[in-house]
């Protein structure tokens, strides 16, 4: 039996007194499309943060193709296939979309170790940054400064970013978010087309979005996984309801 | 045919303009253009109408060089530094010591000693300090600096402390052009320095690991998730930075023939950062604006009032800041998208 692309054995992580990340397991097989919801403060984005290294976990292991990557650093993470998305943007604003792509190709080949060559003469990044933008249907806007783009555009230049590094192991930190409704479908499109190899991790709010999407769903309520299982099973749970539930509640008090 | 459905062709012809536009965007950002020879013109243009002026033009020159060792790392790679003259004080001591020790006067050698001293300092400086952004890191810079001229007055019998290093008299250069008390031959010595320099620094922004730099600059976040050696690339622009402002300060010993200590003090670095911002940083051309106008506005606000012409400054200053993010040049630049030398890169 193959080692599952991503596992996640016992993982922990407090800031101070406050816990994070509470005893949290997981495994994806390689090409899985596994969704990661809860309410708002579960911990998700500490988990992206904790499987990429961003953040260090307290105890605890993560496994990447069966070989612990806890150690590791961020960089080092990367190297070893590891992508993610923003939950909020992170992009060079005022780098034309080319650029930000560009970037992330040239970091991942070593190109950007050259300081006597022109940038605009690495004729391999540049053909393969096209590429990336031509599949996700950004060529028209190449040469615009990033913070020119509207919001739903901006979004799927943080995914080309991300494609670029060619991962094995995708996290999608809600990748909708922020973009209108009406843009909202650019986002999902792109996202179904994925390259089937790529495992992806998925934060999402949307319900429609995480059940079309995703094979397995994962729980996380204050931290600790509440459950794990299909999206049938996920939305037969009672618990899985009244957290929901509980949180709709309150929010039609405020 | 309907518009809205061009055919499968067409579409075809789109997509392989719009690789080509972007293929030749990325191109042309570094081509050179007409416009940059206009500084140059414009240098050589002063040293037959200003000759009495050379003495103010090399300093100018010197100090363009150093501001544009530190647009490398404060405009391209978004370092913040209140310590630069470190780096100036250790070229200036590199250089000024090979001829009064060592005996060794060849011009052209005294640049690359002030360049290597300075780059190793640089080079040790910047691994410790650069983890580090932000306050802490002014505080940093600062303090090393303050600690390096402390450092210098405690072996008073190698520098000579406060009173410096008199009597730099450098050969002639490449063996053939002695120096006049007009410093003509400084400025022009100063100038092809400065042309090097620039052409150096000007393929480093443009290049891939030009282009890491700027994107230090515009997010560490992202370039610590693309998986970037955010430190090396940092430790080694600060490397070459240091190294640069370790020739202009080679340079400034060679031609004013005496270094004191006072090349460490606060206000050199305070000095070349102003004149970076004022003349824009990450922009290149920025540094020979604003040193341009800052040595100008200095030596002519000083025969008005030799005690309060930071005044004049200070008010210049504050007036760029407010009117634009970019300095000087950078509002030329944007004007319109005017600019000949097209985007910052």
């Amino acid at each position: 039996m193959t080692a599952p692309a991503l596992e996640i054995r016992n993982l922990q992580k407090s800031f101070g007194a406050i816990q994070v990340a509470n005893d949290i397991n997981l495994a994806l097989p390689r090409g899985a499309r596994h969704a990661l919801i809860g309410p708002n403060g579960a911990g998700k984005t500490t988990l992206v943060n904790l499987i990429t290294g961003r953040i260090r976990a307290s105890a605890g292991k993560v496994l990447l193709d069966g070989e612990e990557i806890t150690s590791l650093s961020q960089a080092g993470r990367t190297r070893r296939g590891i992508a993610r998305t923003f939950q909020v943007n992170q992009l060079f604003r005022n780098l034309s979309v080319v650029e930000n792509v560009y970037l992330a190709i040239a970091e991942r080949t070593g190109a950007c170790n050259r300081l006597w060559r022109s940038a605009g003469s690495e004729a391999a990044v540049i053909e393969e940054a096209l590429d990336h933008l031509q599949s996700l249907e950004l060529l028209a806007d190449a040469c615009r400064p990033v913070r020119e783009l509207p919001y739903g555009r901006q979004r799927l230049v943080e995914i080309a970013i991300a494609l670029a590094q060619r991962p094995k192991l995708l996290l999608l930190d809600e990748p909708a978010a922020g973009v209108p409704s009406s843009e909202n479908h650019l986002i999902l499109d792109v996202i179904s087309r994925l390259d089937p190899n790529i495992t992806i991790l998925i934060i999402e709010h949307d319900m429609d979005v995480v059940f079309r999407f995703a094979s397995r769903i994962t729980v996380l309520v204050a931290g600790a996984v509440l459950t794990e299982g299909t999206p049938d099973e996920i939305a037969a749970d009672e618990r899985v309801r009244s957290v929901y539930l509980g949180e709709r509640r309150e929010a039609r008090r405020d | 045919m309907d518009a809205n459905n061009p055919s499968p062709s067409s579409l075809v012809g789109t997509v392989a303009a719009e690789r080509a536009h972007a293929v030749d965007f990325l191109a042309r950002r570094d081509r050179f253009r007409v416009a940059e020879a206009l500084p140059w013109l414009l240098a050589m243009a002063a040293y037959f109408v200003f000759p009495n002026q050379m003495i103010l033009g090399g300093q100018t020159l010197i100090m363009i060089l150093f501001a544009l060792s530190l647009d490398l790392i404060l405009g391209f790679a978004g370092i913040v530094t209140l310590g630069h003259a470190a780096y100036f004080g250790v070229g200036a001591y590199g250089a000024a010591l090979l001829i009064t020790d060592l005996g060794w006067s060849e011009p052209i050698s005294g640049l690359v000693c002030g360049a290597v001293l300075a780059a190793i300092a640089g080079f040790l400086s910047g691994w410790l300090l650069l983890r580090y952004r932000g306050l802490a890191l002014l505080v940093l810079t600062l303090s090393t600096t303050i600690m390096l001229q402390q450092l210098g007055n405690l072996f008073r019998d190698f520098t000579g402390g406060y009173d410096g290093i008199p009597g730099i008299n450098i050969a002639p250069l490449f063996g053939l052009f002695d120096y006049d008390l007009y410093g003509h031959t400084y400025y022009l010595y100063s100038l092809g320095v400065l042309l090097i320099a620039l052409y150096a620094v000007r393929r480093i922004v443009y290049s891939p690991f030009g282009q890491a730099l700027v994107g230090l600059r515009e997010n560490v976040a992202r370039m610590h998730a693309l998986g970037s050696p955010v430190h090396w690339r940092l430790v080694i622009a600060y490397t070459i930075s240091a190294g640069l402002a370790g020739v202009a300060g080679a340079l400034f010993a060679q031609t004013n023939t005496l270094v004191t200590l006072g090349v460490f003090d606060f206000d050199q670095s305070a000095a070349v950062l102003m004149m970076l911002i004022l003349g824009g940083a990450g922009w290149l051309y920025g540094a020979f604006v604003g040193a341009v106008l800052y040595m100008v506005l200095q030596n002519e606000l000083a025969k008005i009032s030799p005690a309060f012409w930071q005044f004049g400054i200070g008010l210049l200053l504050i007036a760029v800041v407010l009117l634009s993010r970019h300095g000087v040049f950078g509002r030329l630049a944007n004007v319109g998208r005017l600019s000949p030398w097209g985007a910052r890169p």
